[in-house]
């Protein structure tokens, strides 16, 4: 290594040398290339609702360097409360932290699938954050916390399984007007804090036929770990 | 003559040495919304030796633990295997979503590693691992751990002040917000005797009656209740 930079060095000073004073010795100009394009970097991300009854809301996803959607004991941001309690995922997406974003238009229902894809030019200490709600709970969400994919090569997939989690935003009281989702057609974001206020794993919802009589919920709503499966392939 | 104690010294030191099996820097954080962990006991131990198994029947010790919370009597017994251990990292109760960290060196032999810790409000419920076999490769490990249920006392859901003491029907106490109380029992059976996954806590919305002094919305959980992370160093 050293050999071969001490030979580079005299070779560049013949090579200038060569440009400014002697015309005629036109083989020892260096050529210049023309800038290669920025190489890009595709991540397809592929992702299943497991749930027999809790429609996901539009999955969002972000390529980040640092920073965290959420962690647990701590408090849930503005933008990741807006989430929980009404499925809206933008005001997350377009956090600081965040270098790029991919949203779903329609939320995934029960037994389904979709495969999003999210490109980027800069690989380097990319974390990859996914997000969605589960929109029959009253702040229930799941997702993936900044997975390190700066590492991954073209053709290698990672496979997921992602748990529940609860704002702790919202009371889990399931009153009519509280849900966002289908079983209710409530309420979404409300700047209100009647929770513990810190994120936790989500104690699942009860429903009327388990015991919380002024529950919007019944037996179909209630889920289990895991919620969703994930995969990540880096395509390009 | 001299030399030979000296190089007889030299060997004992360097067997102590080996002798020194591994160090852990162990971190469990609580993953529940509202369940609270009593006292926590981490152990390296051999394979012969256990805190708990699923399917057998609970010891005494940790009949103990599972009721009240109290885990002196597993302290004992992990002496008596000469185990390795750090009683109550957290200093008392370790809160919803909260973490503890331990340090753990563990000695030539003693490469499992148990944890256990009683689950309020509960009857006999405690978050448990057993028998994590600690890597020789240096590295970070997650571990997710399930909830227990000791099969030693009927999950009648009753808060009784006192009723930690082995065979003392009750949930002993309820920290945080949201139990209730003049319950009837939800059950004063229990059937399965072996220690098993537990079924939950039932719960229900009358904070002044029903079958339960626990509430549904704040007193469930989903598995896993608890995240280890234990970093060979």
């Amino acid at each position: 290594m050293l050999n071969k930079k001490s030979l580079l060095l005299p070779l560049l000073g013949i090579a200038l040398l060569g440009c400014g004073g002697d015309d005629d010795k036109d083989e020892m100009v260096i050529p210049v290339e023309p800038p290669a394009p920025a190489p890009m970097y595709s991540y397809e991300v592929t992702v299943s609702n497991l749930t027999y009854a809790q429609p996901l809301s539009p999955i969002g996803i972000a390529l980040h360097k640092e920073g965290n959607f959420w962690q647990l004991g701590e408090m849930a941001s503005t933008e990741l409360e807006t989430l929980a309690e009404s499925g809206d995922n933008s005001a997350l997406l377009a956090l600081d932290m965040v270098d790029i974003s991919v949203s779903d238009s329609a939320p995934l229902g029960p037994g389904n699938s979709i495969t999003l894809t999210v490109t980027t030019e800069d690989m380097m200490d990319a974390k990859l954050s996914l997000v969605s709600m589960m929109v029959n709970t009253n702040d229930g969400f799941s997702g993936l916390n900044a997975i390190d994919v700066s590492a991954l090569e073209v053709g290698v997939k990672l496979n997921f399984k992602t748990r529940a989690y609860d704002s702790g935003t919202e009371a889990n009281d399931e009153a009519i007007g509280t849900i966002p989702g289908p079983a209710d057609m409530g309420e979404g974001f409300n700047a209100l804090r009647n929770d513990v206020d810190f994120v936790a794993v989500h104690p699942g919802v009860v429903g009327n036929d388990d015991g919380l009589s002024q529950s919007v919920l019944n037996y179909e709503h209630k889920f289990d770990n895991p919620l969703m499966a994930v995969s990540i392939t880096r395509i390009q | 003559m001299k030399v030979s104690i000296i190089a007889a010294l030299g060997l004992i030191t360097l067997g102590m040495q080996s002798a020194h099996a591994a160090s852990l820097d162990i971190k469990i954080t609580n993953l529940t919304q509202g369940i609270y962990y009593t006292p926590i006991l981490i152990a390296a131990h051999s394979g012969d030796n256990h805190l708990f198994e699923s399917g057998m029947t609970a010891s005494t010790e940790l009949q103990m633990m599972a009721e009240g919370g109290n885990i002196s009597g597993l302290s004992s017994m992990l002496d008596s295997y000469s185990a390795d251990k750090v009683e109550n990292p957290a200093a008392g109760l370790l809160a919803p979503a909260q973490s503890t960290m331990a340090m753990l060196e563990t000695s030539d032999g003693n490469n499992m590693l148990s944890i256990t810790a009683m689950m309020l409000p509960t009857n006999d419920g405690f978050v448990g691992l057993d028998s994590w076999k600690i890597p020789t490769e240096v590295g970070t490990y997650t571990i997710l751990l399930n909830a227990y249920d000791a099969g030693t006392e009927a999950n009648n859901e009753l808060i009784l002040e006192g009723s930690g003491a082995p065979g003392m029907l009750g949930i002993p106490a309820a920290p945080g917000t949201g139990a209730g109380m003049s319950g009837s029992s939800v059950t004063n059976e229990e059937t399965n005797t072996m220690i098993h996954i537990h079924r939950g806590t039932l719960g229900d919305d009358d904070m002044e009656g029903g079958k339960s002094d626990l509430n549904n919305t704040v007193h469930r959980w989903l598995n896993p209740v608890a995240k280890v992370t234990v970093t060979v160093k």
